[in-house]
């Protein structure tokens, strides 16, 4: 039943007005985009509007990937920047995490610590390279330890923040169940601060690619970074923008490691 | 177990927010705490609850606690504080799993109180996944998965809409009628004060002092008999006059600060 009297004339239908301004991506948009970028840039080269020497078409640069594939030079220098990576990343992240946490529960930690870690921050890690070198020696160690300190400010940053930012309602409701500082810290603040801590490591991993390459630029003749200048220094620009490519891939993939990651841990969400 | 309250005062630095409040929640009974915004309601609940540490005066229980009771003094949350990455199963867990019971023991207790909350279907969903009303069922079965001496309920059904309200009324009833537990029970509503309490402390503006205490002089079960509107709905009426004034002015005094 309705208590709805139509009238046949004189009426107008409500136009829609809520279109748009949706938060929403589109999957073919990006491939699309991709695609037009290159294609463009090789129609610029094949047509003579950019300068093979300083500007290599894409086909070429796929070439000088091969033959870097071929020849196992590929292999040879993602692996030895990937165990620079890794190494100074973990090193960098376990640290962080800890004194991190330590601040967001301890009184006396943030107290020495805020002022400590705003201090040394802003400070360029790259900077410290050359002390590292006299420290550590030219080789590996010092590399690690640019990187490790690279990320560990960061992260001690972002596991602070984090902690911080768990809500103070949960740690109370825990508190009034009679439960034990360490399993509030392990099964309220630790799973709380997840995602805090996670969007931390994409910025830590994106400051470790840059570091390894900067740090390799220095006193070595492996690693992605080493090749992009040994390259630029010889003039082999399709190797150069190869290792750039090689760079962005590293990025992506970890990029896509850190998502999975998430996914699994932060399912709840 | 009865709570005592004797003399008790609270001050958050130089702002006094309690002065010499004394009273008594008797054994399995319901006292509601009425008062006007910013009167030290809810830090009068965290002071009895542990949460605060007493300054002046003395707060203490009377009596065992009955048998099982895992957590003496427990807390139901206006906003609800369930940890959001686990289910509800998981967060009733919560407050039993440093207990040193069973896997069984701890299971069969869940499942047990989940059923009286009407939680049953519910087990494995997240707390996002559940309405308002659902979400504070599954704090109230998570307090009374410990078996509580004395439940501390922090304005529990404010964040609801009145029809959820309504019916967890009704729920909270039931479940005080069945475990007989005291309850000191905060809230800004006259109504759930005079549907749910035994009697209703009201406390005056800030520093807040104890300005009546009030009995209600009709059973719980009974409130909803048409016979007794007239009576419930007078000492509504009192209440509100008791504390109107006061309300007026603490509300101006807090959107002054």
């Amino acid at each position: 039943m309705s208590d709805i009297n139509m009238p046949g004339r004189d009426r107008s239908s409500v136009a829609f007005r809520g279109a748009g301004f949706v938060p929403g991506t589109t999957r073919w948009a990006p491939w699309l985009a991709f695609a037009l970028i290159i294609a463009s840039w090789e129609a610029a080269c094949r047509l003579g509007w950019l300068p093979p020497l300083f500007m290599p078409a894409p086909s070429e640069v796929v070439s000088a990937l091969h033959d870097l594939l071929v020849d196992g030079k590929l292999v040879t220098h993602i692996t030895a920047s990937l165990k620079r990576i890794l190494s100074g990343w973990i090193l960098g992240s376990i640290a962080g995490v800890a004194v991190g946490f330590a601040m967001g529960i301890f009184v006396l930690a943030r107290s020495v610590g805020l002022p400590v870690v705003s201090a040394l921050f802003p400070i360029p890690k790259i900077a410290l390279l050359p002390l590292f070198i006299l420290w550590f020696g030219i080789g590996e160690p010092s590399k690690i330890a640019t990187i490790g300190l690279g990320v560990f400010f960061p992260t001690v940053i972002s596991a602070y923040s984090a902690v911080d930012n768990v809500p103070r309602n949960l740690i109370r409701m825990a508190q009034s169940f009679g439960l034990s500082t360490r399993m509030i810290v392990f099964k309220v603040i630790l799973p709380g601060a997840m995602p805090g801590i996670l969007a931390g490591f994409r910025i830590s991993s994106s400051i470790a690619l840059i570091l390894v390459v900067a740090a390799e630029m220095i006193g070595t003749q492996v690693g992605i970074g080493a090749f992009v200048l040994a390259a630029g220094n010889l003039m082999q620009i399709d190797q150069l923008i190869a290792g750039v490519v090689l760079l962005s891939v590293l990025g992506l993939t970890v990029s896509a490691v850190l998502s999975f990651t998430e996914k699994i841990v932060l399912r709840w969400r | 177990m009865q709570v005592l309250l004797e003399d008790v005062g609270y001050a958050y630095g130089d702002l006094p927010v309690l002065d010499g409040v004394s009273f008594a929640v008797g054994e399995g009974e319901t006292a509601a705490l009425i008062g006007p915004s910013g009167c030290g309601k809810s830090t009068l609940l965290n002071l009895v609850g542990g949460l605060l540490a007493q300054q002046t005066g003395r707060i203490a229980t009377l009596g065992a606690a009955p048998a099982g009771c895992l957590n003496p003094l427990t807390f139901v949350f206006q906003d609800f504080a369930l940890l959001p990455w686990r289910s509800v199963a998981g967060n009733v867990a919560l407050a039993l799993e440093h207990h040193g019971l069973g896997r069984a023991a701890q299971d069969a207790r869940i499942a047990e109180v989940l059923g009286l909350c009407g939680l049953s279907d519910f087990a494995d969903a997240l707390p996002k996944q559940l309405s308002g009303g659902m979400r504070q069922r599954v704090g109230i079965a998570r307090a009374i998965a410990v078996k509580p001496a004395v439940l501390l309920m922090d304005e529990p059904l404010s964040a609801l809409d009145a029809q959820t309200r309504e019916l967890l009324m009704e729920d909270l009833i039931a479940i005080w009628a069945r475990e007989r537990t005291t309850t000191l029970y905060v809230t800004h509503n006259l109504t759930e004060a005079v549907r749910l309490a035994d009697k209703v402390v009201v406390l005056s503006r800030r520093p807040g002092r104890i300005k009546r205490i009030v009995g209600i002089p009709v059973p719980v079960a009974e409130r909803q008999k048409p016979e007794h509107a007239g009576l419930l709905k007078n000492l509504h009426d009192d209440l509100w006059g008791l504390i109107k004034t006061e309300a007026q002015v603490a509300d101006r005094e807090m959107q002054h600060v």
